[in-house]
């Protein structure tokens, strides 16, 4: 046996090269999922190099319950309510897509009157989406409190609209397979009316408060570009992809509903970046303004609902369909394969803001730990649907 | 667009050797879609996003599906020979269909704004290591969709950049989609040195008799 004695030269540790920049030296943070700015419980797993983010992966599901399995052992109308629950800033375009779906599956149509009702509401969902998501960026980027406050008042007004319609706030639970589940009085039209014609003098002021403000725009212009190559490869939707520059919205592609009946413009941003986005929410709100008084103005009297279909024991026939709409999150589909039971055998949700998380990294690359908060909170993502 | 007839006959001549089969729905959606061989799928999936008169350069859905193995019953009227004369007799055949994973795309085109069309992947049987290629080379957004379809239904994506579970926790064994699939008592069941103490226990110790046994361990009181 034989010992080895050390030399003091030996036990000294290797010099540590000082060069000029403290390269390598990544400390990885995990930010979340306990985070107030990642809106749920949602974890970015991340690298940095000082302040400058050099990986990340996004890292979900703590709010996965299955949502599809849950789809496949209920009945088709059971599954309804159920969608409220997906994003649940917007159960009524929720509750559309998967009326849409399953009305493909069956060969359904829908009454006039209740295509009219759900654009209505469709539009009012995505004026108070848009709204609270402006007012929770801003939240993000340190105006703390107001701006939020300010959205809320709005939003507020509409919820209180969707509460008197359909019995609830939040999970509206409204559409039906053919049709709306109840009728809204002419005296609901015309106070929604009022709300809508006030709402422009909200939007301005909000406008007015961001365009030409240097914080936002320091914080946002150039912060998370993404080139439209990217995005249309990443499969990104609604306003993310358009702020890109790429033409595309689902409401004027597959023109479902009555939406072709509508004059309307697709706002179309320049750079793909975080200011962007966030003046593409600005522009659609007018959109859509402008959409909803057209609707009021239109919409006509008659059944809401098409008497030829069965709620209960609702069976299409064997097949497969696949609807989707443009929800105010993207394009939200719903993929239903029926083997002509009562259940569907497979029913899966496209959700618009999983999908647009796939480029995250990307865009986060290279910017700060805080650009990452505006840029996560400028995809406008809900945990309810990334999870499922 | 063009049909779906018209799209398999082009794939055929500019993939050679690439077998497509059209699969009809019969519902009043007339979705049908296309079913792709394995071996070809990468390149059919590079044409039908490079081909200047489809482009499809946006995939927006992409799913699996699990359909467990079946049997079809069929009635087949067979000649037999019964008391000695040749009669037909209906027989009952089954045929057992065995179970396959599916992987669903559904393409559109966001330069010609048409779609969907619809391409099909399928397994061969329902094995844990069921395998497909991947077809995030070409769609990027089938990146995580891919992953939750490997999570969910156990369909490994060759080619996959980053396959890993994405919904349940890296540690869950089972694939909670399947059709087959049974929930387990406890989801964090850890075995814990509990029941080891137990058995020890019980080994050293004598059970207690029971108080309606035959041995009372109370005393009665004016005994």
């Amino acid at each position: 046996m034989s010992v080895t004695i050390e030399t003091l030269e030996a036990m000294e540790r290797p010099p540590v090269s000082m060069g000029s920049r403290l390269e390598g030296e990544l400390l990885e943070v995990s930010m979340g999922p306990q985070h107030p700015s990642t809106h749920g419980v949602f974890r970015m797993n991340v690298a940095l190099e000082g302040e400058i983010v050099r990986k990340l992966k996004p890292v979900f599901g703590y709010l996965h319950r299955n949502h599809e399995k849950i789809g496949e052992n209920a009945s088709y109308l059971g599954s309804m309510p159920y969608t409220d629950r997906l994003d649940y800033f917007c159960s009524m375009t929720n509750n559309w897509a998967y009326a849409l779906s399953v009305e493909k599956l069956a060969g359904i149509e829908v009454p006039e009157r209740a295509e009219y009702l759900r654009v209505i509401l469709a539009e009012l969902t995505r004026l108070q989406n848009h709204a609270s998501l402006l007012g929770f960026l801003l939240n993000d980027m340190g105006a703390w409190g107001t701006p939020l406050m300010y959205a809320f008042r709005e939003r507020e007004k509409i919820l209180d609209l969707f509460e008197s319609l359909s019995g609830s706030r939040m999970m509206c639970d409204y559409m039906r397979f053919g049709g709306c589940r109840v009728d809204a009085s002419p005296e609901w039209l015309a106070h929604a009316k009022k709300i809508v014609d006030r709402f422009p003098r909200f939007v301005d002021e909000l406008e007015q408060l961001i365009v030409g403000n240097e914080v936002v725009i320091a914080r946002t212009q150039n912060v998370g570009n993404v080139s439209p190559e990217l995005a249309v490869s990443a499969g990104i939707t609604g306003p993310m992809l358009r702020a890109c520059g790429v033409n595309y919205d689902v409401r004027k592609v597959d023109g479902y509903g009555f939406y072709p009946r509508f004059k309307f413009r697709i706002p179309l941003g320049e750079h793909g970046d975080t200011y962007d986005r966030l003046m593409m929410r600005v522009l659609e709100m007018g959109e859509s303004v402008g959409i909803l008084k057209q609707a009021f103005e239109q919409v006509p009297t008659g059944p809401i609902i098409n008497p030829k279909v069965k709620i209960r024991a609702f069976r299409p026939p064997v097949g497969e369909a696949y609807g989707r709409i443009e929800a105010p999150k993207g394009e939200l589909g719903f993929y239903l394969i029926s083997d002509g039971g009562t259940n569907p055998y497979r029913y899966r949700v496209r959700p618009p803001s999983f999908i647009n998380l796939t480029i995250l990294e990307d865009m986060c690359l290279g910017h700060t730990v805080a650009d990452v908060m505006v840029i996560l909170g400028s995809i406008d993502i809900v945990m309810g649907e990334v999870d499922r | 667009m063009e049909p779906i007839e018209q799209i398999k006959a082009r794939i055929e001549a500019a993939v050679p050797g690439a077998s497509i089969e059209i699969l009809q729905n019969a519902s009043p959606s007339q979705q049908h879609s296309l079913k792709i061989d394995n071996e070809h799928a990468h390149d059919v999936a590079k044409w039908l996003h490079d081909d200047p008169a489809l482009r499809l350069d946006f995939c927006s859905n992409v799913t699996g599906v699990d359909w467990l193995d079946r049997t079809v019953k069929k009635m087949v009227k067979v000649k037999k020979v019964v008391d000695g004369e040749e009669k037909e007799v209906a027989e009952t055949t089954e045929e057992k269909i065995p179970g396959y994973l599916e992987a669903v795309y559904h393409l559109y085109s966001m330069t010609h704004k048409h779609g969907p069309v619809i391409i099909r992947m399928r397994t061969a049987d329902r094995a844990a290591g069921a395998r497909l290629p991947s077809l995030t080379p070409i769609w990027r957004s089938a990146e995580f969709q891919e992953r939750e379809i490997f999570d969910l239904y156990g369909i490994r994506f060759d080619g996959h950049p980053d396959l890993r579970r994405i919904l349940m926790w890296d540690e869950f064994e089972d694939y909670p989609m399947r059709k087959d699939y049974r929930e387990p008592d406890d989801y964090e069941y850890e075995p814990t040195p509990h029941d080891d103490v137990l058995e020890r226990a019980k080994r050293y110790y004598t059970p207690r008799p029971q108080i309606d046994g035959a041995e009372s361990i109370v005393e009665p009181l004016n005994g």
